[in-house]
């Protein structure tokens, strides 16, 4: 358990330069995710066309871990379908909870959050963006 | 006893061998003591002699071994009193802070009356906001908040416009855990009775690390928790004034503070009974009466001094790095050192330096209200206990700059 191991560079770029970060127009459902324990929060702003995310934004503060993990959880979902979505993120939390090993090919860079398996303190920074999408992708099936 | 200190410079009081886990891990550098401190061995072991010797329910004086356990925990209410300069039967024994404030803001004395207010500061913990909050829905309060200003001192110019005619209560932390703010009580006390108020104070933070005369200070509720003065959990104390508690409708209602119980009607107890529903936390009561001891013996002027001189020397060094927000008055008044590093989450912090052995608070500190007023959603803290030192001083700042290099 290494510092290096947690804080990889694609983490911290994604920390210092977030992707699709910003908030988009009206024609977007989201949703908001809270860690009340240490007050970070995500909005996460979905557009779907049919079954797909053809659009993903999102705004919000937290710490690196939060902040990559939203960056690259967008960047890996935009153009899925929900369902490969929900699969990756099935993954990513199993992964991240240290009770799968993490599928480098199937997570790409996104293998990256991983890291914090060796940091319990920390797993639940890993995974609020991807629950919020959830929650994001079920507002936008109503 | 405390052996005699080791240690003879202001920067360690030669103490960390008198606690167990702090002996146990030499590589720990612990400075969350505003969260809850550490135990003396002392502690621990009043509280087994008591579980192994004198052990029994209080106030079921029939045999004498109950009697031998009442004196343990009426002596550790006598305990509290000459430690704060109050008087025993002032003394409510309560879970910790967050009851004792809950107690009062359930029983204030004459009941509340809609349009009542209540004052608080932007500095408070949530222990001492959402209590107010409830008894304010339930009972149509109005809650009015005095500011903070940037170097983090209350705007008291702010609560004379506050404070009226209809201001019952005066609700705030003597020193500030996010901030480490040494609030004018005394001052804030004296505005509040020419208004006809009265006031709580939540020393929650003061009375680990200085002396605290309730006599001199005279306010109408005073409230602290076990925990963060050495002591044990799940014990902590209400002191009401003698004139004050009588006025109080019980907070629960069960055995030990009845008078006479029938279901025509049940009579109470006078304080402090009334208020100590069920068995209490006896073991921790005395375990509480140990730890003031252990501060006595010690001396609280010296334990200020050192905690205040390490939490000066830490800001300072930080200030000085570069690229750090050190929150919090200049003059630095308790051991709490509150701050955030450019670039560098509070969280990430706490996790880097984790890494190095330092144990530190991040996050809002339960005062998010003072943190949305800095338009920042927190910060790390290091508080520093009387068993700290300067070599944990120079841990945290070895840390601050391992994090400063990973996040450049
Ligand atoms: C200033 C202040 N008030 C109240 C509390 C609440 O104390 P407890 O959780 O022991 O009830 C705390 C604890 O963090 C505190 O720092």
């Amino acid at each position: 358990m290494s510092l290096s191991e947690l804080y990889q560079d694609v983490i911290l770029d994604h920390n210092r330069r977030p992707r699709r970060y910003g908030q988009p127009g009206e024609d977007y459902a989201s949703a908001e995710g809270t860690n009340p324990l240490c007050g970070d929060s995500v909005t996460v702003f979905v557009r779907t066309e049919d079954d797909r995310i053809a659009d993903i934004r999102f705004v919000g503060s937290g710490c690196a871990i939060s902040t990559a993990s939203a960056s690259l959880m967008a960047e890996a979902v935009a153009g899925k379908t929900v369902a490969e979505a929900m699969a990756l993120f099935q993954h990513v939390h199993d992964a991240a909870m240290g009770a799968a090993e993490p599928d480098e090919a199937m997570l790409g860079e996104v293998a990256a959050i991983c890291g914090v398996r060796e940091f319990p303190a920390r797993v639940k920074c890993a995974t609020l963006a991807w629950h919020t999408l959830k929650e994001a992708i079920a507002e936008a099936g109503k | 006893m405390v052996p005699a200190h080791r240690g003879t410079a202001l920067s360690d009081l030669g103490l960390r061998q008198e606690f167990p886990l702090l002996a146990a891990r030499p590589e720990l550098h612990f400075l969350d003591t505003a969260a809850s401190a550490q135990k003396p061995r002392v502690v621990l072991e009043a509280e087994r002699e008591f579980y192994s010797e004198r052990y029994a329910n209080i106030h079921r004086g029939a045999y004498s071994l109950s009697v031998e356990a009442t004196d343990a925990y009426e002596g550790a209410r006598a305990r509290v009193a000459t430690f704060l300069n109050a008087a025993p039967r002032e003394v409510v024994f309560v879970r910790g802070a967050t009851e004792a404030i809950n107690l009062v803001a359930h029983s204030f004395p004459g009941g509340w009356r809609e349009g009542d207010e209540i004052v608080l500061t932007e500095m408070e913990h949530h222990a001492n906001i959402v209590p107010w909050q409830l008894a304010a829905q339930r009972s149509g309060l109005v809650i009015r908040v005095v500011p903070v200003t940037q170097d983090g001192r209350l705007e008291l110019e702010a609560l004379d416009r506050i404070l009226g005619p209809r201001t019952r209560l005066v609700a705030v932390g003597h020193i500030s855990n996010a901030l480490g703010t040494l609030n004018p009580v005394e001052q804030i006390i004296r505005r509040a009775r020419e208004v006809g108020a009265m006031v709580l104070v939540d020393g929650a933070q003061s009375v680990p690390g200085r002396k605290v005369d309730l006599a001199e200070l005279d306010p109408d509720f005073f409230v602290f928790s076990g925990h963060k003065t050495y002591g044990p959990t799940g014990i902590g104390v209400l002191v009401g004034r003698n004139d004050v508690l009588p006025k109080m409708p019980p907070y629960q209602g069960g055995g030990d503070m009845i008078a006479k119980v029938s279901f025509e009607g049940t009579t109470f107890k006078l304080p402090p009974g009334r208020f100590e529903a069920g068995t209490p936390n006896i073991a921790g009561a005395v375990g509480l009466a140990r730890a003031l001891d252990f501060l006595e013996e010690i001396g609280l002027d010296k334990i200020e001094a050192h905690e205040t001189a390490l939490a000066k020397e830490a800001r300072s060094r930080l200030l000085r790095l570069g690229g750090v927000t050190v929150y919090g008055p200049e003059d630095v008044q308790s051991g709490i050192v509150s701050f955030n590093v450019a670039g560098v989450h509070p969280h990430d912090m706490a996790t880097v330096l984790d890494q190095q052995g330092v144990a530190i608070r991040a996050g809002h500190h339960c005062c998010q209200p003072l943190w949305h007023r800095y338009g920042v959603p927190g910060s790390a803290r290091a508080s520093f206990g009387l068993y700290n030192t300067m070599a944990d001083v120079e841990a945290l700042i070895e840390g601050v700059q391992v994090a400063q290099r990973l996040f450049a």
